[in-house]
C-alpha cells in the first residue's frame, strides 16, 4: 500500500510542480501591470498577507492586459492568421501523409520496418536542422531556383523563402511523420479480409476504400490531425525561419513580446488565451487516445 | 503475399524524396569549399576544420550533452513510474487530473511551457542556468517516455507477474526479475527519445536557460537567423551521421535479438519433439 502511494506520489507531485503549478503562474502573472524592473511586473497576489492579500487582489483584478490584447489588432490576426495556418497545415500534412501510410500498410510484409524505420529517422534528427535544410533551398539564389532557372522553366527566380509559402513547406516536411504513424498503426491493423469481402459484395475498389479503409483509419486520422493542429498553432521556430514580415503567428508574437520588448503581463495574457484556444482540441485529443489505447487492450 | 500499385510505389518515392532530399543536399553542401553556400566551388572539409576550432560551439555541445543524459535518465525513471501508475495503479483520487498532465505537455506549444517554467523559476528564486533547463526537459520528456513505456505494459501479460509473485518474490523482486527485463526495450527506447528531445529542443531552453549556460540549439538558432553559414551545414551533417548511425545500429541489433530469440524457441520445440 505505502508502495503504492509512493509510485503514484512521486510523478504527480512532479508534474503538479513544474506543469500544473508554473500555469497557475502565468494566469496570475497575466492579470498584473507591467513595470520596469526585474521581474518587469508588479504582482498583484501576495499569498504572505493572509486574507487581507487575497481580498487585495480581487479587489485590484483587472484584466486590462486581456483588454489590451482586444483593442490591438495585432493580436486578433496573429490569433486568427495562426489559426487559418495551423488548419491549412494540418489538411495538407493529411493529405501527403495518407497515401505514404496507405502504401506503407500495403507494402509487403518484409518491407515493413525498413518503411517504418526511414518515417521515424527524420523524427530523432535535430527538428532545427531540418528547418534550416530548407532555407538553402528555397532562397532566391537557392538550389530550386538554381534548378528551375537552369531547366528554363522560369526566367526570373521564385520569391519562396520568407513568405507563407515556405511556412507550408516547412509545416509539412517537419509535422509529416506525426501524421503517417497513427495512420500506419490504424491501417496495419486493419483485416484485409473485409476489402475482398466489400469486393465481392460489388464494391468498386474506390468505393472499397471509402466504405471500408478511410473509417476504419478514422482514429488515427483523427490523432495525427490532432498531432499535427495544436503545437503548429504555437509554432515559433518555422514561421521566424521560413517566413517573411507578413507571416503573422501568435507563437512568434509571444516570443517578441517576451524576449525583445520585455512585456511579461502582456506575453502572460497571449499565452493564457492561445491555451483556451487549444484546451477543446487538446481535451478531444485525450479522449481520441483514450479510446485508441482501450481499443487496443 | 501482397504487392505494391503503382499508385502506391509513387506516393513512397516522392513522400520519401521530400523527407529525405534536403538533409541529403545539405550534407553534399557541407563539403563545398566556397563561403556562398549555393555556389558549389570544390570539395574541401575546412569548414569541419572551423567548427572544431570554435570554442563557443564546442562549450555549448558539451553543457547540451550533460542536459539531454542527465535530464533523460530522470525522466526515463519518473516516466516508467508514471506509465505504471497509468496502466497499472487502478482508480485513485484525481487519475483524470493525472493523465492529463501526461499527455497534455505532448502537444502543448512549446512557447507556452517554456514561459510557464520560466516564470515559475523567477518565481521561487532559481537561478537560470544548467540545473533549470534539466528540469525543463525532464518534465516534457517523461511524459513522452511514460507513453512509451505504458504502451508496452499494456500488452504485457500480467499473469507472468503474479507467477512471480506467487513462488515467493516481493512485489519490487518482482518488478526487477520480471517486468523490467520485458519492458526494457520500451524504457530503452523511452531514454533514447527523451535524450534527442533534449538535444533538440530550442524554444524551452531559450526560456529556462540563464546567461551561464548555453546550448548548442540556441547557438545554431543565433547563427541561422541571420541565413544559411557553411559551418552549420558542417555542423548539421555530423549530427545527422550520429543519428543515422545510432538508429541504424539500433535496428540491427533488436533485429538480431529476434532473430536469436527465434532460433532459440525453435530450438525448444525441437528439443521437446
Amino acid at each position: 500500500m505505502m508502495r503504492r502511494v509512493v509510485l503514484i506520489l512521486v510523478p504527480y507531485l512532479w508534474l503538479l510542480a513544474l506543469f500544473l503549478v508554473p500555469f497557475a503562474i502565468v494566469l496570475k502573472i497575466s492579470l498584473s501591470d507591467i513595470e520596469l524592473s526585474i521581474p518587469p511586473y508588479t504582482p498583484q497576489l501576495d499569498l504572505s498577507e493572509g486574507w487581507e492579500g487575497i481580498k487585495a487582489f480581487f479587489a485590484a483584478l483587472d484584466f486590462e492586459n486581456f483588454v489590451f490584447l482586444t483593442e490591438d489588432d495585432l493580436y486578433w490576426k496573429a490569433y486568427l492568421s495562426s489559426l487559418q495556418i495551423a488548419v491549412i497545415s494540418t489538411v495538407l500534412t493529411l493529405l501527403v501523409g495518407y497515401p505514404m501510410a496507405y502504401a506503407m500498410a500495403r507494402a509487403p510484409n518484409h518491407w515493413r520496418p525498413t518503411l517504418l524505420m526511414l518515417v521515424i529517422l527524420p523524427f530523432w534528427t535535430s527538428f532545427l536542422i531540418r528547418v534550416y535544410s530548407w532555407m538553402g533551398i528555397l532562397s532566391t539564389e537557392g538550389y530550386l531556383n538554381q534548378l528551375l532557372l537552369s531547366l528554363g522553366l522560369i526566367s526570373e527566380p521564385l520569391l519562396i523563402l520568407n513568405t507563407n509559402v515556405a511556412v507550408y513547406i516547412g509545416i509539412i516536411y517537419t509535422y509529416l511523420p506525426f501524421m503517417i504513424l497513427p495512420i500506419y498503426s490504424a491501417l496495419e491493423r486493419m483485416d484485409d479480409s473485409l476489402l475482398e469481402a466489400a469486393e465481392d459484395l460489388g464494391c468498386s475498389r474506390l468505393t472499397a476504400f471509402w466504405l471500408v479503409t478511410l473509417p476504419l483509419s478514422k482514429n488515427g486520422i483523427i490523432a495525427g490531425c490532432f498531432l499535427v493542429f495544436i503545437p503548429v498553432m504555437g509554432e515559433f521556430v518555422i514561421p521566424s525561419l521560413l517566413g517573411g514580415s507578413q507571416t503573422l503567428m501568435i507563437g512568434k508574437v509571444l516570443f517578441e513580446e517576451f524576449f525583445n520588448n520585455l512585456d511579461w503581463p502582456v506575453a502572460s495574457a497571449v499565452a493564457v488565451i492561445l491555451l483556451l484556444i487549444l484546451i477543446i482540441p487538446i481535451v478531444l485529443f485525450q479522449r481520441n487516445q483514450q479510446k485508441t489505447r482501450e481499443a487496443e487492450r | 503475399m501482397k504487392r505494391l500499385t503503382w499508385f502506391n510505389t509513387t506516393s513512397l518515392t516522392l513522400g520519401f524524396a521530400f523527407l529525405y532530399l534536403p538533409m541529403i543536399i545539405l550534407v553534399i553542401y557541407s563539403f563545398n569549399a566556397s563561403q556562398l553556400v549555393t555556389v558549389w566551388a570544390g570539395f574541401s572539409t575546412k569548414w569541419y576544420g572551423e567548427l572544431l576550432r570554435n570554442e563557443a560551439f564546442l562549450d555549448a555541445a558539451w553543457v547540451t550533452l550533460q542536459v539531454a543524459v542527465v535530464s533523460s535518465t530522470i525522466a526515463t525513471v519518473l516516466g516508467t513510474m508514471a506509465a505504471y501508475v497509468l496502466v497499472r495503479a487502478g482508480r485513485f483520487w484525481g487519475r483524470t487530473l493525472f493523465s492529463g498532465m501526461i499527455y497534455a505537455p505532448l502537444v502543448m506549444p512549446e512557447v507556452i511551457t517554456g514561459l510557464s517554467l520560466l516564470l515559475l523559476f523567477i518565481g521561487i528564486g532559481l537561478d537560470r542556468g544548467v540545473l533549470t533547463i534539466i528540469l525543463a526537459h525532464t518534465t516534457f520528456s517523461m511524459c513522452f517516455v511514460s507513453v512509451v513505456v505504458s504502451s508496452r505494459l499494456v500488452s504485457f501479460d500480467r499473469s507472468l507477474e503474479e507467477a512471480a509473485l506467487d513462488l515467493g518474490c516481493s512485489p519490487f523482486q518482482a518488478f526487477r526479475l520480471v517486468t523490467l527485463p520485458i519492458i526494457a526495450p520500451a524504457v530503452i527506447s523511452g531514454w533514447l527519445l527523451a535524450f534527442t528531445l533534449s538535444l533538440d529542443d530550442l524554444v524551452i531552453a531559450s526560456f529556462t536557460a540563464g546567461p551561464s549556460a548555453t546550448t548548442l540549439p540556441i547557438k545554431i538558432w543565433s547563427s541561422i537567423r541571420l541565413g544559411v553559414s557553411p559551418e552549420i551545414n558542417a555542423l548539421s551533417t555530423i549530427l545527422i551521421g550520429i543519428v543515422a548511425v545510432g538508429v541504424v545500429t539500433a535496428s540491427l541489433v533488436s533485429k538480431r535479438q529476434l532473430m536469436r530469440q527465434d532460433a532459440d524457441e525453435k530450438a525448444a520445440v525441437r528439443a521437446e519433439a
